[in-house]
Protein backbone atom coordinates (compact mmCIF):
# COMPACT_ATOMS: atom_id res chain seq x y z
CA UNK A 1 0.00 0.00 0.00
CA UNK A 2 3.05 2.03 0.01
CA UNK A 3 2.61 2.98 -3.63
CA UNK A 4 -0.97 4.52 -2.65
CA UNK A 5 0.41 6.80 0.06
CA UNK A 6 3.14 8.31 -2.41
CA UNK A 7 0.48 8.85 -5.12
CA UNK A 8 -2.07 10.49 -1.92
CA UNK A 9 0.95 12.81 -0.37
CA UNK A 10 2.23 13.57 -4.02
CA UNK A 11 1.01 16.48 -5.62
CA UNK A 12 -1.69 14.85 -7.41
CA UNK A 13 -3.02 13.90 -4.22
CA UNK A 14 -5.76 16.65 -4.15
CA UNK A 15 -7.06 15.67 -6.96
CA UNK A 16 -7.79 12.08 -5.70
CA UNK A 17 -9.28 13.61 -2.51
CA UNK A 18 -11.83 15.96 -5.05
CA UNK A 19 -12.95 12.82 -6.88
CA UNK A 20 -13.53 10.93 -4.01
CA UNK A 21 -15.62 13.76 -2.63
CA UNK A 22 -17.29 14.45 -6.19
CA UNK A 23 -18.43 11.31 -6.28
CA UNK A 24 -18.95 10.18 -2.69
CA UNK A 25 -21.37 13.59 -1.81
CA UNK A 26 -23.95 13.06 -4.88
CA UNK A 27 -24.16 9.21 -3.71
CA UNK A 28 -24.79 10.72 -0.02
CA UNK A 29 -27.26 12.98 -1.39
CA UNK A 30 -29.32 9.49 -3.24
CA UNK A 31 -29.15 7.43 -0.02
CA UNK A 32 -31.04 10.02 1.80
CA UNK A 33 -29.13 12.92 2.75
CA UNK A 34 -30.43 16.56 1.56
CA UNK A 35 -30.04 17.77 -1.88
CA UNK A 36 -26.25 19.31 -3.15
CA UNK A 37 -25.67 18.30 0.64
CA UNK A 38 -23.62 15.34 0.50
CA UNK A 39 -21.30 16.11 2.81
CA UNK A 40 -21.25 20.46 3.75
CA UNK A 41 -18.89 21.15 6.84
CA UNK A 42 -20.96 24.62 7.24
CA UNK A 43 -24.74 22.33 7.21
CA UNK A 44 -23.68 19.07 9.37
CA UNK A 45 -21.94 21.45 11.87
CA UNK A 46 -25.21 23.44 12.27
CA UNK A 47 -27.32 20.14 12.41
CA UNK A 48 -25.15 18.74 14.98
CA UNK A 49 -25.46 22.04 16.87
CA UNK A 50 -29.28 21.60 16.46
CA UNK A 51 -28.84 17.77 17.56
CA UNK A 52 -26.80 18.79 20.98
CA UNK A 53 -30.19 21.55 21.52
CA UNK A 54 -27.59 24.50 21.25
CA UNK A 55 -30.41 25.56 18.99
CA UNK A 56 -33.65 24.47 18.67
CA UNK A 57 -34.68 25.00 14.77
CA UNK A 58 -36.13 21.54 14.25
CA UNK A 59 -35.52 21.26 11.07
CA UNK A 60 -32.14 20.85 11.02
CA UNK A 61 -31.30 18.82 14.12
CA UNK A 62 -28.97 15.61 13.32
CA UNK A 63 -25.77 14.42 14.47
CA UNK A 64 -24.07 14.17 11.15
CA UNK A 65 -22.04 10.94 11.47
CA UNK A 66 -19.75 12.56 8.05
CA UNK A 67 -18.03 15.10 10.08
CA UNK A 68 -17.86 12.24 13.42
CA UNK A 69 -15.94 10.28 10.68
CA UNK A 70 -14.21 13.51 9.40
CA UNK A 71 -12.57 13.61 12.67
CA UNK A 72 -11.72 9.82 13.52
CA UNK A 73 -10.50 9.40 9.76
CA UNK A 74 -8.04 11.99 9.90
CA UNK A 75 -6.89 10.97 13.06
CA UNK A 76 -6.24 6.91 11.98
CA UNK A 77 -4.57 8.26 9.20
CA UNK A 78 -1.95 10.60 11.54
CA UNK A 79 -1.75 7.64 14.08
CA UNK A 80 -0.93 5.36 11.17
CA UNK A 81 1.86 7.86 9.32
CA UNK A 82 3.80 9.45 12.67
CA UNK A 83 1.55 12.45 11.82
CA UNK A 84 -0.31 12.70 14.97
CA UNK A 85 0.65 15.85 17.08
CA UNK A 86 -1.28 17.41 20.17
CA UNK A 87 -0.30 20.94 19.56
CA UNK A 88 -2.34 24.55 20.49
CA UNK A 89 -1.80 27.65 22.09
CA UNK A 90 -1.95 30.04 18.88
CA UNK A 91 -4.34 32.50 19.66
CA UNK A 92 -7.25 30.22 20.68
CA UNK A 93 -9.85 32.90 21.35
CA UNK A 94 -10.03 34.43 18.38
CA UNK A 95 -9.90 31.05 16.40
CA UNK A 96 -13.16 30.66 18.27
CA UNK A 97 -14.72 33.88 16.93
CA UNK A 98 -13.62 33.27 13.53
CA UNK A 99 -15.04 29.80 13.67
CA UNK A 100 -18.33 31.70 14.88
CA UNK A 101 -18.04 34.16 12.38
CA UNK A 102 -17.55 31.67 9.18
CA UNK A 103 -20.32 29.65 10.11
CA UNK A 104 -22.67 32.57 9.93
CA UNK A 105 -21.60 33.87 6.64
CA UNK A 106 -22.19 30.54 5.17
CA UNK A 107 -25.16 29.93 6.30
CA UNK A 108 -26.24 32.87 5.12
CA UNK A 109 -24.90 31.04 1.43
CA UNK A 110 -26.27 27.94 2.95
CA UNK A 111 -23.07 26.30 3.01
CA UNK A 112 -19.51 25.77 3.03
CA UNK A 113 -16.80 25.74 0.31
CA UNK A 114 -17.23 22.40 -0.09
CA UNK A 115 -21.09 22.67 -0.45
CA UNK A 116 -20.32 25.46 -2.68
CA UNK A 117 -18.50 23.54 -5.75
CA UNK A 118 -21.11 20.49 -5.01
CA UNK A 119 -23.94 22.67 -5.80
CA UNK A 120 -21.91 24.38 -8.68
CA UNK A 121 -22.08 20.22 -9.77
CA UNK A 122 -25.23 19.64 -8.95
CA UNK A 123 -26.40 22.95 -11.62
CA UNK A 124 -27.50 25.56 -8.98
CA UNK A 125 -25.77 28.56 -10.69
CA UNK A 126 -26.46 30.39 -7.02
CA UNK A 127 -23.41 28.53 -6.04
CA UNK A 128 -21.93 31.23 -8.37
CA UNK A 129 -21.95 34.90 -6.50
CA UNK A 130 -21.62 32.29 -3.07
CA UNK A 131 -18.16 31.00 -4.99
CA UNK A 132 -17.47 34.51 -6.29
CA UNK A 133 -17.67 35.64 -2.72
CA UNK A 134 -15.42 33.38 -1.14
CA UNK A 135 -12.56 34.11 -3.66
CA UNK A 136 -13.29 37.58 -3.04
CA UNK A 137 -12.87 37.14 1.37
CA UNK A 138 -9.58 34.81 0.18
CA UNK A 139 -8.15 37.48 -1.61
CA UNK A 140 -8.95 39.94 1.21
CA UNK A 141 -7.17 37.24 3.85
CA UNK A 142 -4.09 37.03 1.07
CA UNK A 143 -3.55 40.84 1.35
CA UNK A 144 -3.17 40.51 5.35
CA UNK A 145 -1.05 37.41 4.77
CA UNK A 146 1.34 39.06 2.98
CA UNK A 147 1.66 42.46 5.36
CA UNK A 148 2.64 39.69 8.28
CA UNK A 149 -0.76 39.26 9.53
CA UNK A 150 -0.03 36.34 12.10
CA UNK A 151 -2.01 34.63 14.89
CA UNK A 152 1.29 33.39 16.37
CA UNK A 153 2.92 30.20 16.93
CA UNK A 154 1.10 27.20 18.38
CA UNK A 155 3.53 24.54 20.48
CA UNK A 156 3.30 20.76 21.61
CA UNK A 157 0.77 20.22 23.58
CA UNK A 158 -0.31 16.99 26.10
CA UNK A 159 -1.91 13.98 24.76
CA UNK A 160 -5.16 14.63 26.25
CA UNK A 161 -5.87 17.81 24.59
CA UNK A 162 -5.26 16.18 21.21
CA UNK A 163 -7.29 13.19 21.97
CA UNK A 164 -9.90 15.40 23.23
CA UNK A 165 -11.94 16.18 20.20
CA UNK A 166 -11.62 12.62 18.66
CA UNK A 167 -13.03 11.40 22.02
CA UNK A 168 -16.01 14.38 21.93
CA UNK A 169 -16.54 12.72 18.23
CA UNK A 170 -16.99 8.85 19.90
CA UNK A 171 -19.26 10.11 22.09
CA UNK A 172 -21.47 12.17 19.81
CA UNK A 173 -21.27 8.68 17.70
CA UNK A 174 -22.62 7.00 21.01
CA UNK A 175 -25.04 9.64 21.48
CA UNK A 176 -26.64 8.97 17.84
CA UNK A 177 -26.64 5.29 17.61
CA UNK A 178 -28.10 5.31 21.66
CA UNK A 179 -30.47 7.94 21.02
CA UNK A 180 -30.87 8.18 24.95
CA UNK A 181 -33.98 9.93 25.70
CA UNK A 182 -33.65 11.54 29.79
CA UNK A 183 -36.65 13.80 30.08
CA UNK A 184 -39.01 15.00 27.62
CA UNK A 185 -41.38 18.49 27.63
CA UNK A 186 -44.86 18.55 29.47
CA UNK A 187 -46.19 18.47 25.59
CA UNK A 188 -44.12 14.89 25.72
CA UNK A 189 -41.92 16.32 23.45
CA UNK A 190 -38.05 15.23 23.63
CA UNK A 191 -35.50 17.14 25.65
CA UNK A 192 -32.70 15.89 25.15
CA UNK A 193 -29.93 15.09 25.49
CA UNK A 194 -30.33 14.51 21.93
CA UNK A 195 -32.28 15.85 19.45
CA UNK A 196 -33.62 14.36 15.78
CA UNK A 197 -35.50 16.46 13.05
CA UNK A 198 -38.98 15.32 12.19
CA UNK A 199 -39.07 16.81 9.02
CA UNK A 200 -36.87 19.41 6.48
CA UNK A 201 -33.21 18.69 5.80
CA UNK A 202 -32.70 17.59 9.47
CA UNK A 203 -34.72 14.21 8.97
CA UNK A 204 -32.96 13.69 5.24
CA UNK A 205 -29.85 11.69 6.00
CA UNK A 206 -28.09 8.05 4.45
CA UNK A 207 -27.78 5.35 7.00
CA UNK A 208 -26.01 6.27 9.64
CA UNK A 209 -23.61 3.11 8.82
CA UNK A 210 -22.57 4.28 5.12
CA UNK A 211 -22.55 7.86 6.32
CA UNK A 212 -20.08 7.31 8.92
CA UNK A 213 -18.01 4.54 6.34
CA UNK A 214 -17.99 7.89 4.03
CA UNK A 215 -16.70 10.20 6.49
CA UNK A 216 -14.08 7.89 7.69
CA UNK A 217 -12.75 7.65 3.96
CA UNK A 218 -12.75 10.65 3.66
CA UNK A 219 -10.89 12.06 6.52
CA UNK A 220 -8.54 9.51 5.26
CA UNK A 221 -7.53 10.95 2.55
CA UNK A 222 -7.93 14.30 3.35
CA UNK A 223 -5.20 14.32 5.99
CA UNK A 224 -2.84 12.33 3.25
CA UNK A 225 -3.70 15.00 0.63
CA UNK A 226 -3.91 17.76 2.65
CA UNK A 227 -7.03 18.67 0.71
CA UNK A 228 -8.13 22.41 1.41
CA UNK A 229 -10.86 24.33 -0.81
CA UNK A 230 -9.57 27.97 0.50
CA UNK A 231 -5.86 27.29 0.29
CA UNK A 232 -6.84 26.14 -3.42
CA UNK A 233 -7.75 29.63 -3.82
CA UNK A 234 -5.22 31.68 -2.04
CA UNK A 235 -2.24 29.61 -2.97
CA UNK A 236 -2.84 30.80 -6.62
CA UNK A 237 -3.15 34.00 -5.64
CA UNK A 238 0.20 33.88 -3.10
CA UNK A 239 2.62 31.46 -4.99
CA UNK A 240 0.85 30.44 -8.54
CA UNK A 241 0.37 27.06 -6.90
CA UNK A 242 -2.25 25.61 -8.20
CA UNK A 243 -1.96 21.79 -7.04
CA UNK A 244 -5.02 21.91 -4.39
CA UNK A 245 -7.14 23.87 -7.03
CA UNK A 246 -6.82 21.32 -8.73
CA UNK A 247 -8.33 19.26 -6.14
CA UNK A 248 -11.21 21.83 -6.36
CA UNK A 249 -11.98 21.35 -10.10
CA UNK A 250 -11.60 18.40 -9.39
CA UNK A 251 -14.53 17.53 -7.56
CA UNK A 252 -16.61 20.11 -9.50
CA UNK A 253 -16.13 17.35 -12.50
CA UNK A 254 -16.58 14.45 -10.28
CA UNK A 255 -19.50 15.81 -8.74
CA UNK A 256 -21.13 16.95 -12.35
CA UNK A 257 -20.51 13.85 -13.62
CA UNK A 258 -21.55 11.78 -10.71
CA UNK A 259 -24.88 13.44 -10.58
CA UNK A 260 -25.50 13.67 -14.27
CA UNK A 261 -25.28 9.59 -13.78
CA UNK A 262 -27.27 9.26 -10.78
CA UNK A 263 -30.01 11.67 -12.77
CA UNK A 264 -29.38 14.53 -10.26
CA UNK A 265 -28.45 17.33 -12.15
CA UNK A 266 -31.16 20.12 -12.23
CA UNK A 267 -29.28 23.04 -14.13
CA UNK A 268 -30.92 27.15 -12.92
CA UNK A 269 -31.24 29.22 -10.53
CA UNK A 270 -34.56 28.76 -9.10
CA UNK A 271 -35.94 25.43 -6.73
CA UNK A 272 -32.49 24.37 -6.00
CA UNK A 273 -32.64 22.45 -2.92
CA UNK A 274 -31.70 24.40 0.28
CA UNK A 275 -30.53 27.23 -1.37
CA UNK A 276 -32.16 31.05 -2.22
CA UNK A 277 -31.51 33.02 -5.29
CA UNK A 278 -30.45 36.30 -3.38
CA UNK A 279 -27.27 36.78 -5.31
CA UNK A 280 -25.76 39.64 -3.21
CA UNK A 281 -25.73 38.11 0.24
CA UNK A 282 -25.01 34.66 -1.34
CA UNK A 283 -21.52 36.75 -2.50
CA UNK A 284 -21.57 38.58 0.87
CA UNK A 285 -21.53 35.82 3.15
CA UNK A 286 -18.68 33.85 1.38
CA UNK A 287 -17.08 36.60 1.49
CA UNK A 288 -16.80 36.67 5.47
CA UNK A 289 -16.97 32.83 5.17
CA UNK A 290 -13.49 32.86 3.20
CA UNK A 291 -11.96 35.92 4.60
CA UNK A 292 -12.42 33.92 7.95
CA UNK A 293 -10.82 30.90 6.84
CA UNK A 294 -8.29 32.05 5.23
CA UNK A 295 -7.62 33.83 8.61
CA UNK A 296 -7.57 30.58 10.22
CA UNK A 297 -5.27 28.61 8.02
CA UNK A 298 -7.68 26.40 6.25
CA UNK A 299 -11.20 25.93 5.04
CA UNK A 300 -13.93 24.05 7.42
CA UNK A 301 -13.01 20.81 5.85
CA UNK A 302 -9.40 21.14 6.44
CA UNK A 303 -10.06 22.76 10.11
CA UNK A 304 -12.07 19.42 11.08
CA UNK A 305 -9.28 17.35 9.70
CA UNK A 306 -6.60 18.87 11.74
CA UNK A 307 -8.37 18.95 15.12
CA UNK A 308 -8.16 15.00 14.22
CA UNK A 309 -4.33 15.11 13.85
CA UNK A 310 -4.40 16.75 17.33
CA UNK A 311 -4.62 20.26 16.64
CA UNK A 312 -6.46 21.67 19.56
CA UNK A 313 -6.47 24.98 18.14
CA UNK A 314 -8.35 23.96 15.01
CA UNK A 315 -10.82 21.93 17.17
CA UNK A 316 -11.74 25.23 19.04
CA UNK A 317 -12.09 26.85 15.57
CA UNK A 318 -14.76 24.17 14.93
CA UNK A 319 -16.53 24.18 18.12
CA UNK A 320 -16.59 28.02 17.40
CA UNK A 321 -18.20 26.91 13.95
CA UNK A 322 -20.82 24.69 16.27
CA UNK A 323 -21.78 27.70 18.79
CA UNK A 324 -21.77 30.27 15.34
CA UNK A 325 -24.11 27.66 13.37
CA UNK A 326 -26.88 27.99 16.97
CA UNK A 327 -26.14 32.00 17.38
CA UNK A 328 -27.52 32.40 13.61
CA UNK A 329 -30.59 29.97 13.95
CA UNK A 330 -31.20 31.56 17.75
CA UNK A 331 -30.98 34.87 16.12
CA UNK A 332 -32.21 34.14 12.97
CA UNK A 333 -29.50 35.22 11.14
CA UNK A 334 -29.55 32.18 8.55
CA UNK A 335 -31.04 32.19 5.21
CA UNK A 336 -33.81 29.96 4.40
CA UNK A 337 -34.93 28.93 0.54
CA UNK A 338 -37.07 32.57 1.08
CA UNK A 339 -34.07 34.06 1.13
CA UNK A 340 -31.56 35.94 3.56
CA UNK A 341 -33.16 36.99 6.81
CA UNK A 342 -33.50 40.36 7.58
CA UNK A 343 -30.71 40.07 10.34
CA UNK A 344 -28.08 38.33 8.80
CA UNK A 345 -26.91 40.53 6.22
CA UNK A 346 -25.99 42.77 9.43
CA UNK A 347 -24.54 39.63 11.21
CA UNK A 348 -22.28 39.60 7.79
CA UNK A 349 -20.90 43.01 8.06
CA UNK A 350 -20.16 42.92 11.99
CA UNK A 351 -17.98 39.99 11.13
CA UNK A 352 -15.96 41.07 8.00
CA UNK A 353 -15.81 44.34 10.63
CA UNK A 354 -14.28 41.68 12.61
CA UNK A 355 -12.06 39.87 10.00
CA UNK A 356 -10.98 43.25 8.68
CA UNK A 357 -9.60 44.61 12.27
CA UNK A 358 -8.22 41.34 13.16
CA UNK A 359 -6.74 41.30 10.23
CA UNK A 360 -4.75 45.11 10.10
CA UNK A 361 -3.77 44.96 13.81
CA UNK A 362 -2.78 40.94 14.13
CA UNK A 363 0.92 40.85 13.48
CA UNK A 364 3.36 38.10 13.39
CA UNK A 365 5.84 37.94 16.06
CA UNK A 366 9.58 38.75 16.09
CA UNK A 367 12.31 36.21 15.64
CA UNK A 368 10.84 34.23 12.51
CA UNK A 369 14.33 34.99 10.45
CA UNK A 370 17.63 34.90 12.09
CA UNK A 371 21.06 35.63 9.79
CA UNK A 372 23.04 32.45 9.61
CA UNK A 373 22.53 29.07 10.25
CA UNK B 1 27.02 26.04 8.83
CA UNK B 2 27.11 28.22 6.56
CA UNK B 3 23.43 29.15 5.61
CA UNK B 4 22.83 32.87 5.34
CA UNK B 5 19.88 33.24 7.52
CA UNK B 6 17.47 30.64 9.32
CA UNK B 7 14.03 30.83 8.93
CA UNK B 8 11.78 29.56 12.11
CA UNK B 9 8.37 28.58 10.89
CA UNK B 10 7.65 26.20 13.72
CA UNK B 11 3.99 26.41 14.86
CA UNK B 12 2.52 29.19 12.38
CA UNK B 13 0.10 28.50 10.42
CA UNK B 14 -0.83 27.98 6.53
CA UNK B 15 0.46 29.53 4.81
CA UNK B 16 3.16 31.69 6.97
CA UNK B 17 5.97 29.13 6.63
CA UNK B 18 5.82 29.21 2.59
CA UNK B 19 5.26 33.25 3.33
CA UNK B 20 8.45 33.77 5.03
CA UNK B 21 10.61 31.39 3.63
CA UNK B 22 9.80 32.95 -0.72
CA UNK B 23 10.99 36.58 1.86
CA UNK B 24 13.99 34.73 3.02
CA UNK B 25 14.93 33.69 -0.61
CA UNK B 26 14.12 37.18 -2.20
CA UNK B 27 16.07 39.02 0.81
CA UNK B 28 18.98 36.78 -0.01
CA UNK B 29 19.50 35.66 -3.03
CA UNK B 30 22.68 33.67 -2.40
CA UNK B 31 23.48 31.23 0.05
CA UNK B 32 21.63 28.39 1.38
CA UNK B 33 18.46 29.09 3.90
CA UNK B 34 17.48 27.25 6.92
CA UNK B 35 13.80 26.19 7.29
CA UNK B 36 12.57 24.93 10.58
CA UNK B 37 9.14 23.55 10.97
CA UNK B 38 7.08 21.81 13.28
CA UNK B 39 4.40 19.81 10.73
CA UNK B 40 4.84 17.78 7.97
CA UNK B 41 2.41 19.61 5.95
CA UNK B 42 4.21 22.83 6.53
CA UNK B 43 7.34 20.46 5.41
CA UNK B 44 5.99 19.21 2.01
CA UNK B 45 5.03 23.11 1.64
CA UNK B 46 8.17 24.61 2.26
CA UNK B 47 9.80 21.87 -0.02
CA UNK B 48 7.23 22.56 -2.48
CA UNK B 49 7.68 26.31 -2.75
CA UNK B 50 11.55 25.74 -2.60
CA UNK B 51 11.94 23.27 -5.62
CA UNK B 52 9.47 25.53 -7.34
CA UNK B 53 12.08 28.27 -7.01
CA UNK B 54 15.17 26.37 -7.98
CA UNK B 55 16.20 24.78 -4.77
CA UNK B 56 17.56 21.54 -3.81
CA UNK B 57 16.10 20.68 -0.77
CA UNK B 58 17.72 18.36 2.29
CA UNK B 59 15.52 17.52 5.37
CA UNK B 60 16.45 16.06 8.50
CA UNK B 61 13.97 15.02 11.21
CA UNK B 62 14.51 16.88 14.19
CA UNK B 63 14.25 14.47 16.96
CA UNK B 64 12.76 16.25 18.99
CA UNK B 65 9.77 16.81 16.53
CA UNK B 66 9.69 18.62 13.80
CA UNK B 67 11.65 18.93 10.70
CA UNK B 68 14.87 21.16 9.46
CA UNK B 69 15.08 21.83 5.87
CA UNK B 70 18.26 23.26 4.12
CA UNK B 71 17.64 25.09 0.61
CA UNK B 72 20.56 25.47 -1.70
CA UNK B 73 20.65 26.76 -4.81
Amino acid sequence: MKWLDRVLVSRYGPVIAGLVVGIIAPVLVRLGNPGNMGVCVACFTRDIAGALGLHRAAVVQYMRPEIIGFVLGSMVAALVHREWRPSGGSSPLIRFFLGLFSSIGALVFLGCPWRAYLRLGGGDWNALPGIAGLVIGIAIGVFFLTRGYSLGRSRPASKASGLLMPLTMALFLLLLVVAPQFQRTAEGDPAGPIFFSASGPGSMAAPIVISLAAGLLIGYVAQRTRFCTVGAFRDVLLIRDAHLLRGVVALVVAAFATNLALGQFQPGFAEQPVAHTNALWNLGGMVLAGLAFTLAGGCPGRQVFMSGEGDSDAAIFVLGMIVGAAVAHNLNLASSAAGPTPYGPVAVVVGILFCVGLGLTTRVDSGNVTIGG
Amino acid sequence: MNAVATVNASGLSCPQPVILTRQALRDHPHGEIVVLVDSATSRDNVRRLAEREGCSVVIEEAPSGGFRLLLSR
